[in-house]
């Protein structure tokens, strides 16, 4: 399990876990899911065409994750959030096909990107990984007052639209670069399972950042480890695991009735 | 060419189900942005890839699995009113795509069926099973005599729960009725569009149909005309795309999805 040639994987899929961890947490208590789902499948299309001309996977994930923030931006205005949100993840998710088909790599590039084939990650993806997990939580950090004061009451922030765009854009980030790990739908089980347990279970938001982080990375590993003894895919493990692990976050409050955040009710 | 297109039974199939799925859904996508349901109705599209998914593995009609898992999925969603319903749909999302992940697996190593991915989440509406089109049209029509039935008190529960309530409808009944209709038009989409496109035939024409009229019955009547045009137009330009790129496929769920975003850029651009 521990094997040399999965070490790269396991380090790339602790570092991808602990920045969602961080993001999670804001999603949860901004009410965020849908937009945590979408975003995602923006850096879809990015990868499908990076296979296409044949160029390496990053920049086209992070540019098509910024051209995703922007038309989920142009959709919004005038239509109900949730139907805009829809909007864009359909029209990324359509051009993603596209250009997966004309590549002519068709089936296994589509399982991979959906997904996930975090064994197949190699020590050149660990430098972006690494970035990733200095940069996301220094930026979540660094605004952490308004975000969560945006999340708690958004009539108190002035300015809200500039911390919604913020938020879009840390929220495509970690999107795209956990995208080859975990695969487009799969990073968004990191960033509600771990987080939504956290904000059931903590009684203030220091307790409850920290507790995602923690359990976000507790959560890969499991799904790492099964997923290595059985020949599983990892994605049905961190899916499963993550719902589980809301489940039993729920019940043991129910059990306890502990205080709670005002967020996730 | 056109003689060519209209006399092959692959693409009369074609336009029998993706005009069904589109025509169902376009209506039922008004309620579900109505009710601000619309994640929701994507994420039932994604845990009824597990039961795509499963039907491939076990050797079963590929729509009878997409039902059977979008109404367990309806099942679980319940409430709509919850404040955390958001974060609810998301998680089960998550675990039925985990799922899906799981029984792919199965079926490209037990089964061999190579592409199984993606006939599953884009879609493949020229592979259709025979026969699917006349399942496709009873499942369309079956919705279609639900809401003729339900019309008026589901539209006021949608519009306002309190005053449904008041005037004596059963809101928690209509809640669960509502969200059979939204399986059986995310099944008749995910068979054309495949699972997770699905969302496009069910919101997309809605909301463009919304932009243009706030009249819920115009909308409804416009937003089905929108969608089986669009099908239409999707399954023509796949049909035509054929010589574009020799060796390269040009999926016909790309044009449909294409198709009806076009027409929502068009409606918001007019409306300003």
């Amino acid at each position: 399990m521990f094997a040399s040639y999965l070490l790269s994987g396991w380090i790339v899929a602790s570092l991808v876990a602990f920045a969602a961890g961080f993001t999670g947490f804001f999603v949860v208590l901004r009410r965020e899911s849908f937009a945590a789902h979408a975003l995602p499948m923006a850096a879809f299309p990015g990868a499908a065409a990076a296979a296409l001309c044949g160029v390496a996977q990053w920049p086209g994930l992070l540019v098509a994750a910024l051209l995703g923030v922007a038309l989920l931006f142009w959709l919004k205005r005038g239509q109900r959030r949730d139907a805009a949100t829809a909007l864009a993840l359909v029209a990324l998710l359509g051009l993603g096909a596209l250009f997966l088909s004309l590549s002519g790599r068709y089936a296994n590039a589509v399982y991979g990107l959906l997904f996930g084939q975090i064994f197949a990650s190699s020590p050149a993806d660990i430098p972006p990984a690494l970035a990733l997990a200095v940069l996301v939580p220094m930026a979540l950090l660094m605004f952490f007052r308004p975000l969560l004061l945006g999340a708690l009451s958004p009539d108190f922030t002035a300015g809200g639209a500039k911390g919604d765009v913020l938020f879009l854009i840390i929220l495509a980030l970690t999107a795209s670069f956990a995208l080859p790990v975990t695969g487009a739908l799969l990073v968004f089980s990191l960033m509600t399972g771990p987080p939504g347990a956290a904000c059931t279970l903590a009684a203030s938001p220091r307790t409850g950042l920290m507790l995602s982080v923690v359990l976000a990375v507790a959560l890969i590993w499991s799904a790492l480890a099964l997923s290595a003894a059985t020949g599983w895919p990892a994605g049905f493990f961190t899916g499963v695991l993550a719902a589980l692990l809301f489940l039993a976050a729920r019940m043991w409050r129910r059990a306890r009735q502990a205080p709670q955040l005002p967020g996730p009710a | 060419m056109l003689d060519g297109f209209f006399a092959s039974t692959v693409v009369q199939s074609a336009l029998l189900i993706g005009g069904a799925a589109a025509a169902l859904s376009g209506i039922i996508g008004v309620f579900t942005i109505l009710r601000g349901q619309s994640f929701a109705g994507h994420a039932l599209a994604d845990i009824s890839s597990s039961g795509g998914a499963l039907a491939l593995l076990l050797g079963i009609s590929p729509m009878a699995g997409f039902f059977g898992l979008s109404l367990l999925g309806g099942l679980g969603l319940g409430q709509r009113r919850r404040a955390d319903s958001s974060l609810v749909a998301g998680i089960m999302l998550g675990a039925g795509l985990g799922l899906t992940a799981l029984l792919l697996h199965f079926a490209v190593s037990q089964r061999g069926v190579a592409g199984a991915a993606v006939t599953i989440m884009f879609g493949s509406l020229f592979a259709a099973p025979p026969g699917a089109g006349a399942w496709a049209l009873g499942g369309a029509l079956a919705g279609l005599l639900l809401i003729a039935c339900l019309y008026r008190p589901l539209l006021l529960a949608s519009l306002s729960e309190e005053l449904a309530a008041l005037r004596g409808a059963k809101v928690r009944l209509l809640d669960v009725l509502f969200l059979g209709m939204l399986a059986l038009s995310v099944t008749l989409s995910a068979m054309s569009v495949g699972a997770i496109l699905s969302t496009a035939l069910l919101i997309g024409p809605a909301a463009t149909a919304l932009r243009l009229t706030r009249r819920p019955p115009a909308a409804m009547a416009l937003a089905a005309l929108l969608g089986v045009a669009c099908a239409w137009a999707g399954v023509a330009l796949a049909y035509a795309s054929y010589g574009w790129t020799p060796g390269r496929v040009w999926p016909v769920s790309f044009f449909i999805t294409a198709c009806v975003l076009l027409t929502y850029i068009i409606a918001a651009w007019r409306r300003g």
